[in-house]
């Protein structure tokens, strides 16, 4: 039991390490404050090109969709921030996140609000029209915003996986909190500041899991 | 590397797809591939298992072993894999639990998608309407049996779509366990191009995921519009 | 188990039953009882507690207080199997709940194989006399979806049947279906009771009971107002409650 406290829950490291976690929170949030938006909006511009008309594109931007759901995002982050020097692009390990995250996420996000705009019925879209709307303004405030609000919850959920996500930044050595207290868990040979790290991203998320849950049951029921 | 005379073209495959290369590290790819798969099947089984399991547990409605169910798989959905692949591999050691960085991988994988599961199937159950647990009990079928026939059967269809996305993410999370030296195909790629310095191992793995993951992702797609049934 | 007619004549004795939702009392103290071969009626304004009376005879509503006893076997004693009693006790829902992943054979052989443990080639023949019975043998390979809600209502019932059981409780059996389809139910029921069939009915075809029924029970609030013959109840009535509801529902 001694052991056991010792080895995750050692307060006095925990205590050494605060500060250097803490830096590491203030990048996360960082990074998820550029991450976020970047992939919902592009999300946004996939979903609204996937309504076009024609097959080719569809099927095209179908492909690009589907290339990056399938690519781990660890893998595209590391093809990203170590393949692409030897082809002379040279990016800071942010901005190799904030690359791959935008190609990963908004593959996912692209899903949900495309999943959204379907939900819509073609009876909002032809009243729209019939009061003179064009297509782009009946998109963008009649369909989008209804659209959207069906899809809350997913896209809850999405972006708690994209904060989650986050944490492979420090693979790339982005000091963001995993990599904060993998630092400090190689200095001081004890995993407390894993565990405290884990405690930030419960601090973080839990409330937000706990809103997700009740929002899905909601729907379900 | 690269002199003036190279097109950008040819630049581009000596970086990218070298040949001599291709061919020297297909077979650590390909064992990479292996790796990876066994990890998936894995969790896949273990971890839908599990959740199903809990599913079952939660339907009771035990209160306390309700509350430490919800409090685990509300735990699972907040935190990091990779905080939880850290913590197992690192931390359990010191407490005299010595686990190889594949169990490691497999374990916590497991239970993530293990929560994610019992989520999805206890939504499922809820989604099946009160009458057809009644319809059941009044002919005689007990708890587990309306469960195992009518219940679970209904609920399904609902789980399958949710499931499969879910199952898709997690098994590629398995890219996860290169960062604790797991032989998958990405520590493979990495291992191999800080050995040779070329990007051209990188782009054999992305290809390997590609090859793996696209099917699946596609599977995913169909799986979603063949379950769509509009609910009466 | 004991014998059949082992309490008296009664194969249905409930004594005292209560039941609360929280705050709200639904039952207030009912005491009902059935006679084998009864055909009785429970009539009363929606929230009476009909429903919930009809669902504390199998126990799947949970009594707060009280008894039931069916065929002599107290159903609320630990050491009963209420599975194995249930199996006696057929029921019919409002909303037919057939389940709509099985094909309608499926849903009258789930209980005789799974509980039951028929092979399947006796608890087919039994499911097609079942659906003979109600005059669906012609359906027995379709799904619920493709039914009537008429149909699908006689499927219920067909259901209930297979198991042969001595009782079988109607709960407002053809509220949810079109005015057309309810003759169809209706026939099976008639024809159920000229079988001599126990039945409970909670339902509001109050032609069908003047016509069918053996005894009418009618509930308001939580309670037993009055009860007595087809006759008694509809052309004389005592009880200003009854004569209020006669007046709404004849009207």
């Amino acid at each position: 039991m001694d052991l056991l406290v010792e080895t995750f829950f050692n307060l006095a490291i925990m205590r050494e390490a605060l500060p250097l976690l803490l830096r590491g929170v203030l990048t996360t949030l960082a990074l998820c404050a550029v991450v976020i938006p970047l992939g919902f909006a592009g999300g946004l511009v996939l979903a609204v090109l996937g309504t076009t008309r024609s097959r080719w594109k569809r099927f095209l931007l179908a492909c690009w969709i589907d290339f990056f759901r399938a690519v781990p995002p660890l893998v595209l982050l590391i093809f990203v921030h170590s393949g692409l020097p030897f082809a002379g692009i040279e990016l800071t390990a942010f901005a190799a996140v904030a690359v791959a995250f935008l190609l990963n996420n908004s593959a996912y996000y692209a899903e949900i609000v495309r999943a959204g705009i379907e939900s819509i019925g073609r009876g909002q879209r032809e009243a729209a029209r019939s009061t003179g709307l064009t297509a782009t303004q009946t998109l963008t405030w009649v369909v989008l915003p209804q659209a959207v609000r069906n899809v809350l919850p997913d896209l809850l959920s999405n972006t708690i996986e994209v904060v989650k996500l986050t944490s492979i930044a420090s693979v790339v050595a982005l000091p963001e909190l995993l990599y904060a207290a993998d630092m400090a868990r190689s200095v001081t040979y004890n995993a407390s500041p894993i565990v405290l790290a884990a405690g930030f991203y419960l601090l973080l998320l839990w409330p937000v899991v706990r809103l997700l849950s009740r929002l899905e049951h909601r729907i379900a029921g | 590397m690269a002199t003036p005379e190279l097109s950008a073209w040819q630049r581009f495959v000596e970086t990218f797809f070298r040949p001599d290369l291709l061919a020297e590290y297909s077979d650590d790819i390909a064992l990479g591939m292996v790796v990876t798969c066994e990890v998936a099947v894995l969790v896949l089984v273990c971890g839908t298992a599990l959740g199903l399991l809990l599913a079952y547990l939660r339907a009771l409605r035990f209160r306390a072993l309700n509350f430490l169910i919800v409090v685990f798989v509300d735990v699972m959905r907040a935190l990091p894999p990779l905080v939880l692949i850290l913590l197992f591999y690192f931390g359990l050691p010191s407490v005299g639990i010595s686990l190889s960085s594949f169990v490691v991988l497999w374990l916590v994988l497991t239970l993530v998608l293990a929560a994610f599961a019992e989520e999805i199937f206890w939504a499922g159950m809820l989604s099946v309407r009160d009458g057809q647990w009644q319809a059941a009990r009044s002919t005689g079928l007990g708890f587990n049996q309306t469960l195992v026939w009518v219940i679970l059967p209904q609920a399904v269809r609902m789980t399958v779509p949710p499931l499969t996305n879910r199952a898709i993410a997690i098994t590629k999370n398995t890219a996860l366990g290169t960062v604790i030296g797991v032989g998958e195909i990405l520590n493979q790629a990495t291992t191999a191009q800080s050995f040779t310095g070329s990007a051209t191992p990188l782009m054999m793995g992305a290809i390997a995921y590609v090859v793996l993951f696209v099917p699946v992702v596609m599977l995913g797609r169909w799986v979603e519009t063949r379950f769509a049934w509009k609910r009466a | 188990m004991s014998e059949p007619g082992a309490n008296g004549d009664y194969i249905l004795e409930a004594r005292g039953l209560r039941k609360s939702f929280g705050d709200l009392e639904v039952l207030k103290g009912v005491d009902f009882r059935v006679r084998s071969g009864e055909l009785v009626f429970v009539i009363g304004p929606s929230g009476s507690g009909k429903s919930t009376l009809l669902r504390c005879f199998n126990r799947l509503e949970e009594p707060s207080a009280g008894s039931v006893v069916v065929h002599g076997v107290d159903l609320m004693a630990r050491s009963t199997d209420i599975n194995a009693m249930r199996r006696r006790i057929g029921m019919v829902f409002q909303s037919f709940n057939l389940y709509p992943h099985l094909r309608v054979r499926s849903n009258v052989t789930l209980a005789l194989r799974r509980v039951l443990r028929k092979p399947r080639v006796e608890a087919d023949r039994i499911a097609e006399a079942a659906l003979a019975r109600v005059g669906l043998a012609d359906k027995a390979d379709a799904y619920p979806s493709e039914l009537s809600g008429g149909q699908q209502q006689r499927v219920a019932i067909a259901r209930a049947l297979a198991l042969e059981p001595q009782l079988v409780l109607f709960d407002e059996p053809t509220s949810a279906l079109d005015p057309e389809l309810v003759g169809s139910v209706l026939t099976v029921m008639r024809d159920l009771r000229a079988a001599g069939m126990t039945m409970v009915v909670v339902s509001h075809e109050m032609r069908f009971a003047r016509e069918a029924a053996d005894r009418v029970v009618f509930m308001d609030d939580g309670c037993i107002v009055e009860e007595g013959s087809p006759e008694e109840i509809f052309e004389r009535p005592r009880s200003p409650r009854l004569r209020e509801f006669v007046a709404e529902v004849t009207r």
